[in-house]
């Protein structure tokens, strides 16, 4: 594991270091067998949702054949089909499109907010962070997927208000983490050079604080990802989220709710593919923590 | 005197929390693309009356105006009235938070007693087989989708199995046999020693509650088994096995006091999230509360009503993770002063 970096010479120059420090990460991660598990999930995840046209064999997700209706898993219909008889092997593969851009859009809007509100609080400190992180308890302090539903209600349903009403109730989290790091690395010598030499705030924090803060940042947002993709597959299922027809996995899960006792793939084969799709994130993020921040595991 | 300092400190904050939850769910109010007007008077309103209400309803002051007359309402415990049920909302609120109140309590009741000993033999038993089963009980909890699993649960033991009853908190067939005191169908039916009832509300709860009963003690039991690896790592452990003491007993007379200490908040903060996470079994299981009365409300535009149960739901959340907070305080004599 990390013998293969003492053997090696010096690197040659910074983008060669960080580089070697990536490979040397990525070997740990891979040598603790569940979070390979995981990267296979989701890489597998990322994989069916780009190429959901070939992985569905060219089956359309909305193709509606009324002579077929719940029909049993077989060899037509390898996961059956739903009561208007569209396939739901081929909508399980496209409802993987949706899941991964709700999960990076949520990502993208959470990280940043985070990022700028703690790195803020921690670095100003004073009025700042007692106003900053007061709000931040604020939010903490509400529960998530009931926010996430009113949220949901006053800008009505959809993917891209789901995305937003997951992210209003995500973000805090990532601003606490933020904060407690820069208020370390402030104190810290090299940040009492650049400031004699005259770099403003803004430079301060996002060319020297920002970038120590994300690998942290980064492990919480995959350990999150499970979290995300429950709350919006609890959204879709209570049809909040994805609209009909569109595949979502928790939507489908709805659909196939009144006839469970008899049908029961409609409902099931969907569920099992969010099950196994956050169990994949969480073993990733076990193992991404392990790797980069040991002290916590 | 220090103790009446933080109970000072400690109702401060939580008020102040309660007060940005009013803001929240105030602000959610005015985002509604609805025009809360024309929900009053409907579309064919002359202008006078249109206007008339406007004013009536403070719309024309400014936002903060607005916000304190909206607080002021909401202290007073008027939430407005309900559109689908035409009850005052809090009416209804009171009406329908006991069965939930029921299903997280019995829910919490299994995550305790089945976690905090499962996650103290797998902290004793580090990396043997008791360990692995709880961490993989504990892994799939966390990744669950909890709606998932009450169907499949109800598809196995109602449909398969025929073990239990199926949706709703009792057969129609028992509803008002027994006075309402508490709202807890199993505790007024034991009152008036109705066993009928009780079985039959029995049969209904035991599935909701113990698949809510597994995402508790997947977090309950993860968090002990940490607490009880950080306490087996100290000093005085090796000191009370030095004197003679069992590795049992030394796990459950040493170690366990202190790690009960901390479990009080890891049990707070489980019981609250379960009276978040039952808005979704509660659909699932057509459980006649909170949850489900907002979820219902939602698609019936009955902002008046979601938006209240969201601020009791959001209330009693932060009451229950405020309580355990002070409880941690009050039980553990180093904390005292912190």
């Amino acid at each position: 594991m990390s013998e293969i970096a003492t053997i090696d010479a010096a690197p040659r120059s910074q983008a060669e270091a960080r580089l070697r420090g990536l490979a040397r990460a990525f070997a740990r991660l891979i040598a603790n067998p569940l979070a390979a598990i995981g990267l296979v999930v989701v890489l597998a995840l990322v994989a069916m949702a780009l190429f959901a046209n070939v992985v569905s064999f060219h089956v359309p997700p909305n193709q509606q054949d009324l002579n077929a209706r719940l029909l049993p898993p077989g060899a037509a219909h390898w996961f059956g089909t739903d009561d208007l008889g569209r396939d739901i092997y081929a909508r399980v593969v496209f409802g993987a499109r949706v899941t991964l851009s709700i999960v990076a859009l949520v990502g993208v809007i959470v990280a940043p907010i985070g990022l700028a509100v703690g790195t803020s609080a921690g670095y100003f400190g004073g009025i700042v962070d007692v106003a900053l992180m007061r709000v931040t308890d604020i939010f903490l302090a509400f529960p998530r997927l009931v926010l996430a539903l009113a949220f949901a209600a006053a800008l009505g349903p959809g993917i891209e208000n789901a995305v937003i009403a997951i992210a209003i109730t995500a973000w805090p989290p990532y601003a606490r983490i933020a904060r407690a790091e820069t208020v370390t690395i402030a104190k810290s010598d090299y940040i009492a050079a650049v400031v004699l030499q005259g770099a403003s705030s803004a430079r301060i924090l996002f060319r020297h604080i920002v970038p120590l803060c994300l690998s942290s940042v980064i492990v919480r947002l995959t350990l999150d990802m499970a979290g995300i993709i429950l709350t919006a597959a609890g959204l879709g299922f209570l049809g909040l989220g994805a609209q009909p027809p569109t595949a979502e996995w928790g939507a489908m899960v709805a659909a196939g709710r009144d006839v469970v006792l008899d049908q029961w793939w409609v409902a099931t084969i969907p569920g099992l593919a969010i099950f196994i799709v956050s169990l994949g994130f969480n073993l990733l993020g076990d193992g991404l923590r392990d790797v980069f921040d040991p002290r916590s595991s | 005197m220090r103790f009446l300092r933080q109970a000072i400190g400690l109702i401060a904050s939580l008020l102040v929390t309660v007060l940005g939850l009013t803001a929240v769910t105030f602000s959610i109010g005015r985002f509604i693309p609805v025009d809360p007007v024309l929900a009053i008077v409907g579309d064919h309103a002359s202008k006078s009356t249109y206007d008339r209400v406007r004013i009536e309803i403070g719309l024309d002051r400014s936002i903060p105006e607005q916000y304190v007359i909206y607080l002021k309402k909401v202290l007073s415990g008027d939430f407005g009235h309900s559109v689908m049920t035409s009850n005052p909302v809090l009416d209804d609120l009171a009406h329908f938070f006991p069965a939930t109140l029921e299903l997280a309590t019995v829910a919490t009741l299994i995550g305790v007693f089945v976690g905090v000993p499962a996650g103290v033999a797998a902290g004793a038993l580090k990396g043997r087989w008791p360990d692995h089963i709880v961490r993989f009980l504990g892994l799939f909890g966390y990744s669950m989708p909890i709606f998932w699993l009450g169907l499949v649960g109800l598809w196995l033991f109602y449909g398969k199995l025929g073990w239990v009853s199926g949706p709703g908190r009792i057969d129609v067939g028992y509803d008002d046999l027994v006075t309402t005191r508490t709202g807890l169908l199993l505790v007024d039916s034991a009152i008036e020693r109705n066993w009928d009832v009780f079985f039959n509300a029995l049969s209904h709860l035991v599935l909701p509650a113990a698949l809510l009963g597994y995402i508790s003690l997947a977090y309950i039991a993860r968090m002990t088994r940490s607490f009880i690896i950080e306490q087996l790592g100290q000093e005085y452990i090796v000191a009370a096995r030095v004197k003679g003491c069992s590795f049992w007993g030394a796990v459950w007379r040493h170690a366990f006091p202190n790690v009960f200490v901390p479990l009080i908040t890891v049990i707070g903060l489980s019981y609250a999230s379960l009276l978040e996470g039952a808005v979704l079994t509660e659909t699932v299981f057509a459980w006649p509360g909170l949850g489900l009365y907002i979820t219902r409300s939602l698609f019936n535009a009955d902002m008046n009503a979601v938006l209240g149960g969201t601020l009791v739901v959001g209330a009693v959340f932060i009451g229950i993770n405020a309580l355990s907070d002070f409880l941690y305080k009050i039980v553990d004599p180093r904390l005292r002063g912190a």
